[in-house]
């Protein structure tokens, strides 16, 4: 019907995690690669986020999110056999990785890739996944949506301004309206911690005398055509409000930051299998998922806190895409679901909200990213029993890395913990 | 602002009844016209409504109710086959969970009998659980009607107004009536911000406002009894749940709470039905929420809290009769249309038809137009085309290729031809096209969606508002603050 386009490897998604993988892959001898972004520019999110701070580990430099993003993109319009189509929505996916696209010139395009990156970044959690009561006015946003407002059209949605949820984009955002001369009431956090980093909580809200309610909602929405004030009441350990505990805080404007969701409609339309506890799929060291010579990175994988983290998880799924493409599988890494391959699952244990990758080679020294469950003062983190690190100062906000090293195999094998194919890692207090 | 033109009739309020009646008057020699009070038609009532084309069991024999509703739903096919209008015969279900239950059930089988309700059937729970294998293991008996049915009440309104006005009647928008005046020139109806306009008859349908307007005409009417209902929207990846509307066994005061596959294939849970001492709150709330919850999870256990996208609520002009009342002043020339709570949905072709007659009876001449084309151009939806569709409609206007909503495909093409259509504010785009209404609710296109108003209405997108004047998204310029400024808008 339509003329099919072959490539090795299809991206989908050219934020930071289809630009690091994009590369990797034609490093690896991939010959042919293709980029297919929705927005009308490469970097993805990264274009609006204007602040500084992102490329300490990577580059050990303090970049804008521009900036981070023009240490790929040059590389990647310079190379000719790396396809970039912009303004391309991919409709469909097939497990047999054959997509279908809109393009504004070429209209709906069909292209099957010998191998497919999924790299199509995450959404915010919106008002609605909370059922905050009250009112439907205008003026609640999410973090990000008045992000772009403020940073990519120049204008301000508002100016009192309440922000439910302490995650890193809300706290980031507090600081932009303050700075733009709007009045940040109040950032509002659920739970007893804050969600977003440390080092946002100091440099955007204590540098600026926002308050910061820890274990408090917003449990009102007020005003008829535009939002004209928010009530914050205390909560429980079960997150219920406490009667007696409301304070009515005048505003115009409340931006939602109350968590970020892998966007996997594609992935599930190509029958790529998710964990619940990431959002994203599930995955091997090689960010392959149970289908077949598809992979995942970035976002859409699991939330990262750090995009430099994002860049490392691409280079590994865009080499490991390379080779799939370029059949080098004799080493019988790949192919994961012909269930040929050892597979361990790692799950995650008393600590630990989640653990990525979900399945590892035996013997494969890979590193592990985790996520705890809640912020401890020291830890000891071990694998089925198994002392891998010690770690202080952990909290939710900021992944963990560990390394599991061939001596923790055969630790583990020896010991004979490792029954039934399945490890655990659990994140306990010292 | 004061209109020149004398209007032979005009139709007060564009809910679903208001647009409806517009479409009819527009098949005939006459000049109308429609004052709504909102930014656009549609936006009381009928866009809160759950969207159910009733079969016609649940009223009473004899009742305008029962009546109108068997009429109505007959005409739907031909009018959303006419208007490009999404409508689907799924079916009601009816069901019981207790033997005392059954024998109301029974009732109203009988009753849809004498209403002439075509095709009912009453089902076990296990025939019943077949054709819908999620509804809980507790139903034991089910009224099924076929001919019940889905439509996007929104769309409907917008339809038959667009249709009316592409026949030559007007519509005007953000008209709040605040004086109507009967004098030898006929009915001088004065807006809220000084407007004026003239017509010889007039029609109140005004929804839950008709009670003040018909004693504007010195009418004495019983007020009007606000109820509000809540409902929750499901993600699509649960919209399969069911495929018939399911209703519990009611109550005297509502049809209870229900479990409602939308025209869009959402799964929608509700309504409340909470009389209000107030007309204008449409607030959600956590009891709301809790309540429908746990009443729905009895009917089909598998939904769920989290699969909840999005909440609203609307207010229902509950009659304090219990039935449609219509009424008639000023020599019959103005027709009041009260308390038309459900099925008025259903009804509202029929009722219209109706209010025209009334018109007739006063000496309003209807004269057929010859021209009259009750046909809208169709609606360009770019998911559901196939894909040489796709490609045609691409060639034709490449903005069909920009997808502007991506959770729902939506493309630039569609938002464009939504203004061209009618649409003036975020609201409007969202209820005509879907944009901003899937998982991410508009997080990712709202920017995109305000600058092509912004365009094609050519102003700033600090003018551009949700839903009309007050609620603009955009407070200012960036570093207007820094100037001192409050806002630019």
């Amino acid at each position: 019907m339509f003329n099919t386009h072959y490539t090795d490897v299809a991206i989908i998604g050219g934020g930071p995690a289809g630009l690091a993988a994009a590369l990797a892959a034609r490093r690896a001898g991939a010959e042919h690669v293709t980029v297919l972004e929705r927005n009308h520019e490469l970097g993805g999110i990264l274009q609006q986020c204007i602040h500084n701070g992102f490329g300490l580990h990577r580059f050990k430099e303090e970049l804008t999110g521009p900036e981070y993003a023009y240490r790929f993109i040059p590389q990647v319009e310079a190379d000719p056999n790396i396809h970039v189509y912009l303004n391309t929505m991919v409709l469909s996916l097939s497990p047999e990785k054959e997509m279908t696209a809109v393009h504004p010139v070429h209209g709906l395009i069909s292209l099957k890739a010998k191998s497919v990156i999924l790299a199509m970044g995450c959404r915010e959690r919106t008002r609605g996944a909370l059922s905050i009561p009250g009112t439907r006015p205008a003026g609640v946003y999410t973090a990000g949506t008045a992000q772009r407002f403020v940073n990519m059209d120049g204008f301000m949605p508002g100016k009192r301004v309440v922000i439910l949820g302490s995650g890193d984009i809300g706290l980031i955002m507090a600081r932009r309206f303050t700075m733009e001369g709007a009045k940040v009431e109040a950032v509002v956090e659920i739970m007893p911690y804050p969600a977003g980093l440390a080092r946002n909580i100091a440099q955007c809200l204590e540098d600026f005398d926002i308050p910061l309610y820890l274990s408090a909602t917003v449990t009102k929405i007020h005003g008829k055509d535009r939002v004209e004030g928010v009530t914050v009441s205390q909560v429980d350990n079960g997150w219920c409000p406490i009667p007696g505990t409301e304070r009515y805080i005048p505003c115009d404007t409340l931006l939602l930051s109350v968590g970020l969701i892998p966007e996997n409609e594609l992935s599930q339309e190509a029958e790529v299998s998710l964990d619940p506890r990431t959002g994203g799929p599930i995955v091997d060291e090689n960010r392959e998922t149970l289908i077949s010579g598809i992979f995942a990175c970035g976002n859409v994988l699991h939330v990262h806190d750090l995009v430099d983290y994002v860049s490392d998880e691409a280079e590994i799924a865009g080499e490991a895409a390379a080779r799939y493409a370029l059949k080098q599988t004799a080493d019988g890494v790949l192919n994961a679901t012909n269930g040929k391959v050892d597979k361990f699952a790692i799950k995650p244990g008393d600590g630990v909200r989640y653990v990525l990758p979900q399945r590892v080679t035996k013997g494969a020294e890979v590193d592990l990213y985790l996520r705890v469950s809640q912020p401890m003062d020291a830890i000891t983190l071990s694998l089925s029993g198994l002392t891998l690190a010690r770690k202080r100062q952990v909290r939710p906000s900021e992944m963990l890395k560990i390394r599991l090293k061939a001596q923790h195999w055969e630790s583990l094998l020896e010991a004979g913990n490792a029954e039934g194919r399945e490890l655990c890692l659990a994140a306990e207090p010292r | 602002m004061g209109e020149k033109t004398h209007y032979d009739v005009i139709v007060i309020g564009g809910g679903v009844v208001g647009t409806a009646l517009l479409r009819t008057l527009s098949r005939y020699q006459l000049k109308a016209a429609l004052l709504e009070k909102h930014a656009e038609v549609g936006w009381g009532a009928t866009k809160a409504n759950s969207g159910i084309v009733h079969a016609g069991f649940h009223n009473k024999p004899g009742s305008w109710m029962a009546k109108l509703c068997v009429a109505g739903n007959r005409m739907y096919d031909q009018l959303c086959d006419e208007l490009d209008v999404p409508f689907f015969r799924n079916g009601l279900m009816m069901v019981a969970r207790t033997q005392e239950e059954e024998e109301i059930l029974q009732q109203f089988y009988q009753q849809g009998l004498e209403n002439g309700v075509p095709g009912m059937e009453i089902l076990d729970g296990d025939a019943a659980r077949r054709l819908e294998p999620n509804l809980s293991e507790e139903i034991s008996m089910v009224l099924r009607a076929p001919s019940g049915g889905i439509v996007l009440p929104f769309e409907l309104a917008a339809a038959m107004a667009e249709n009316a006005v592409s026949n030559g009647a007007d519509v005007y928008t953000e008209v709040e009536v605040a004086s109507i005046s009967h004098g030898y020139d006929g009915f001088t109806i004065t807006s809220k911000d000084g407007g004026t306009w003239k017509a010889d008859y007039i029609v109140n349908s005004a929804g839950l406002f008709s009670d003040d307007l018909a004693r504007m005409c010195g009418l004495d009417v019983p007020s009007l009894i606000p109820r509000k209902g809540e409902e929750y929207i499901l993600d699509q990846r649960v919209g399969n749940l069911v495929r018939h509307t399911i209703f519990p066994v009611p109550t005297p005061k509502s049809k209870g709470i229900l479990v409602i596959p939308t025209a869009e294939g959402n799964l929608m849970i509700g309504p409340t039905a909470l009389e209000m001492p107030y007309k204008d709150d449409v607030s959600t709330t956590t009891t709301g929420l809790d309540e429908i919850l746990s009443f729905t999870q009895g009917l089909v256990p598998k939904i769920q809290r989290r699969d909840i996208i999005a909440a609203f609520a609307g207010i229902r002009s509950g009659s304090p009769t219990g039935d449609f009342i219509f009424e008639s002043s000023n020599e019959g020339k103005a027709v009041h249309l009260l308390g038309i709570e459900s099925p008025g949905l259903t009804a509202a072709p029929a009722i219209a038809e109706l209010a025209a007659e009334m018109l007739a009876e006063a000496g309003l001449p209807l004269k057929e137009k010859p021209n009259f084309n009750p046909r809208r151009p169709k609606v360009i939806r770019f998911k559901r085309l196939s894909d040489e569709e796709k490609k045609e409609v691409i060639k034709e206007n490449p903005l069909y290729a920009h997808v502007v909503c991506r959770c729902e495909t939506i493309t630039e093409g569609e938002i464009v031809d939504a203004v061209r259509r009618g649409a003036r504010t975020v609201d409007g785009v969202k209820f005509r096209t879907r944009a901003g209404m899937g998982r991410c609710q508009g997080g990712f296109c709202t920017p995109y969606v305000v600058k092509i108003l912004a365009r094609e209405l050519g102003v700033s997108p600090l003018e551009i508002t949700k839903r009309g004047k007050g609620s603009e998204l955009l407070t200012a310029e960036a570093k207007f603050f820094l100037k001192g400024g409050e806002t630019n808008v």
